[in-house]
């Protein structure tokens, strides 16, 4: 497939001459995912070729059962493509080793989950710290580092708290503070709003509006909400395995303010 | 990723589940304990062994008739040959380097004291007897030379003996006791050596060979050829070097003395000390290793029991290993972390049964003659096997937690 066919395909026109001379943070071409059980044959991706560019603040929406989640899971090098090729950073993902894949999914990326996935019994910033323990960072600037990422989210008075002391919006906060700890250039989160009520979706689109526009992270997000998409500035569509839709969003809205949340 | 950190780790997923902890670790501590108790009471018992042997005289050789089985524990005596007070004078005379000797005719003898009666081993003794054997009489006095020439009708008691002839409060030395029938005057009481692993040693009774010999046990005390028959001859040697000298030595003559042709074998045996401390060592510490080793199976279910509440905690937390491996936790991080778990599980019951096992061992030692000794070894080798049996048996489930994709681990229910 040549290039110029992928820009009619991805490209947000809007953003097109801009990005011209970047390498991509997401560069997916012809992606598919065929998950097998037993004999049937379930076909999740059916050809997905997407660029994403650093800085950008993505929303992907779709139906339920399109493959966001299993685009997402290939996006966050959590799982690999049926066929076709996924660069990462200009890095070549399906070369990489188990060992290597951990060491972007610590450094690169931060993933956040729908259903939070805090470990239980364990204080906010114990969570949050959980990556650095694995980026061999020493103990004091662990703690350090984990308390900047939750006072970030405005989490500073929660510290030792545990997940089952704390509200959803909260709990979701704790995950992204973990997810930005290590600095990672992307954030991918699935439907991260998902289990939220209005005002903590609107929480968590704040933080990432800020991410995004102070730190220059790429956040790329699902979500089912069209009113949560209207605050990014490219809605990406998919159905049935397919992209059917990229286009920009010209005014995008603005979360943060001071009925929302106090940064 | 540091050790730790993997420690601290462990420790916290162990603690959120305090009893079932506790209940897998004490599979480990009962095994431990088994094994570091019964290697100190093994090990008790074979310095107690040792001991006794060392108290009856050290360089000490005994030479018995017939021949005793290579290795095994006396008792597989020939029957035919027998040794004869001009082998023992042979001997005597013979070998140089000789620093004490005695002989000995030993029988079992009735006695009886009025009504009351007692049935113990009577040896006819020479007088150096005492001094080999390291064994004086208590109170009175031993058997003498003058008893000897002169045969007298004289006994030295052992205390079990005096225990069952007399009252408590009753002299025995002076009064008339009958062997046998045979009336005998009591000269002495011999010095308690307690029990042993032979047995009650105070049951026992010394007469002047020559008495024994001659008025007590004719009918056996005789050879056919007429010679005096001779029960043990014990030689006493300066050192270990001379002993194995006077050992060979007396050997020579003996066989010369009872004809033996070249190829023969020996019809007489000759054991030292120090042989017998051997043996006796072998046997039990084979004993002690087969104790320790059905102990060691109880650590085997032990082990089970950590694999199996592993494979549990590792299927329970599913979950928390996918999220680990989501936020960048390597297969190797993994795997550590459930493995150090394990080890962390084990070497915690390990620790208890060590000190469970030193305190049953030492609280046996309160109602036994000897006391339980742990060896610095035993206590490396518990530990060592502990942290084996953690790595063993937490390995598989490690591996399987390791080896969980990520995906599938998130979506666990
Ligand atoms: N592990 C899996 N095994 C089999 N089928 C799967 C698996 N994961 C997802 N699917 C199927 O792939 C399709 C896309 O799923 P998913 O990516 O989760 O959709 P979405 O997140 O958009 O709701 C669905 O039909 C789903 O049933
Ligand atoms: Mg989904």
């Amino acid at each position: 497939m040549s290039t110029t066919t992928l820009e009619q395909i991805v490209a947000p026109s809007a953003l097109n001459g801009k990005h011209e001379d970047r390498t991509p943070v997401i560069e997916v071409r012809d992606v598919t995912k065929v998950y097998k059980m037993g004999t049937v044959e379930v076909h999740a991706l059916r050809g997905v070729s997407l660029r994403i560019y650093p800085g950008e603040l993505v929303a992907i929406m779709g139906p339920s059962g399109s493959g966001k989640s299993t685009l997402m899971n290939i996006l966050g090098c959590l799982d690999q493509p049926t066929s076709g090729t996924y660069r990462l950073d200009g890095v070549d993902v399906e070369k990489l080793n188990d060992d290597q894949l951990a060491e972007i999914r610590n450094k690169k990326i931060g993933f956040v989950f729908q259903s939070f996935n805090l470990l239980p019994r364990t204080s906010a910033i114990d969570n949050v710290e959980q990556p650095l323990i694995y980026a061999g960072v020493p103990a004091r600037e662990r703690r350090e580092r984990a308390k900047v990422a939750l006072e970030a989210v405005g989490l500073g008075n929660r510290l030792h708290h545990h997940p089952n002391e704390l509200s959803g919006g909260q709990q979701q906060r704790v995950a992204i503070a973990r997810a930005l700890v290590n600095n990672p250039a992307l954030i991918l989160a699935d439907e991260p709003t998902g289990n939220l009520d209005s005002k903590s979706g609107a929480e968590v689109m704040c933080i990432f509006q800020r991410l995004n526009m102070e730190k220059g992270i790429t956040v790329v997000f699902v979500t089912h909400d069209p009113r949560i998409a209207q605050h990014t500035r490219r809605i990406i569509r998919i159905a049935d395995g397919q992209i059917v839709g990229d286009e920009p969003v010209l005014e995008p809205l603005i979360a943060c303010s001071d009925r929302v949340l106090q940064l | 990723m540091l050790l730790t950190e993997l420690v601290r780790l462990a420790l916290r997923a162990l603690s959120a589940n305090k009893l079932r902890a506790f209940l897998t670790t004490l599979g480990i501590s009962i095994g431990i304990a088994a094994v570091i108790a019964l290697l100190a009471i093994g090990t008790g018992v074979q310095e107690y062994i040792n001991q006794q042997f060392a108290s009856a005289g050290t360089n000490l050789i005994g030479i018995l008739p017939g021949r005793i089985q290579r290795g095994g524990p006396p008792g597989g005596f020939g029957q035919s040959s027998v040794l004869t007070l001009s082998d023992y004078r042979a001997v005597v005379n013979g070998v140089p380097g000789i620093v004490a000797h005695a002989a000995d005719f030993t029988s079992v003898g009735n006695f009886a004291f009025g009504s009351r009666t007692s049935q113990v081993q009577v040896s006819g003794v020479t007088p150096s007897f005492a001094q080999v054997r390291n064994w004086n009489a208590a109170r009175g006095r031993f058997i003498e030379e003058s008893d000897n020439t002169s045969r007298a009708r004289v006994v030295a008691l052992g205390t079990t003996v005096v225990k069952d002839l007399f009252e408590p409060n009753e002299d025995p030395i002076g009064q008339v006791v009958r062997i046998n029938g045979v009336p005998f005057t009591v000269i002495g009481v011999m010095e308690s050596k307690g029990a042993s692993v032979f047995g009650d040693q105070d049951a026992i009774a010394f007469i002047p060979l020559f008495t024994a010999q001659e008025r007590l046990f004719q009918r056996l005390a005789f050879a056919r050829t007429g010679e005096r028959v001779i029960s043990t001859i014990y030689l006493q040697a300066a050192s270990d070097e001379d002993r194995l000298f006077i050992q060979a030595a007396a050997r020579e003559i003996l066989r010369e003395q009872h004809r033996l042709k070249p190829d023969d074998n020996d019809d007489f045996s000759i054991i030292s000390q120090a042989e017998l401390i051997e043996t006796f060592g072998a046997v039990t510490s084979v004993l002690t290793i087969f104790l320790a080793a059905i102990a060691a199976i109880s650590l085997l279910v032990g082990g089970i029991g950590i694999m199996n509440i592993m494979l549990v905690s590792v299927t329970e937390r599913t979950r928390e290993i996918g999220l680990r491996k989501a936020i960048g936790a390597k297969p190797a991080a993994i795997l550590s972390q459930f493995l150090i778990e394990s080890v962390v599980l084990s070497v915690i019951g390990g620790i208890a049964g060590i000190v469970i096992g030193i305190g049953g061992a030492l609280s046996v030692s309160r109602f036994v003659d000897f006391s339980a000794v742990v060896r610095p070894e035993a206590v490396v080798l518990a530990v060592g096997f502990s942290v084996a049996v953690g790595v063993f048996f937490g390995i598989y489930p490690a591996r399987r937690a390791s080896r969980l994709n990520p995906i599938q681990a998130l979506r666990y229910e």
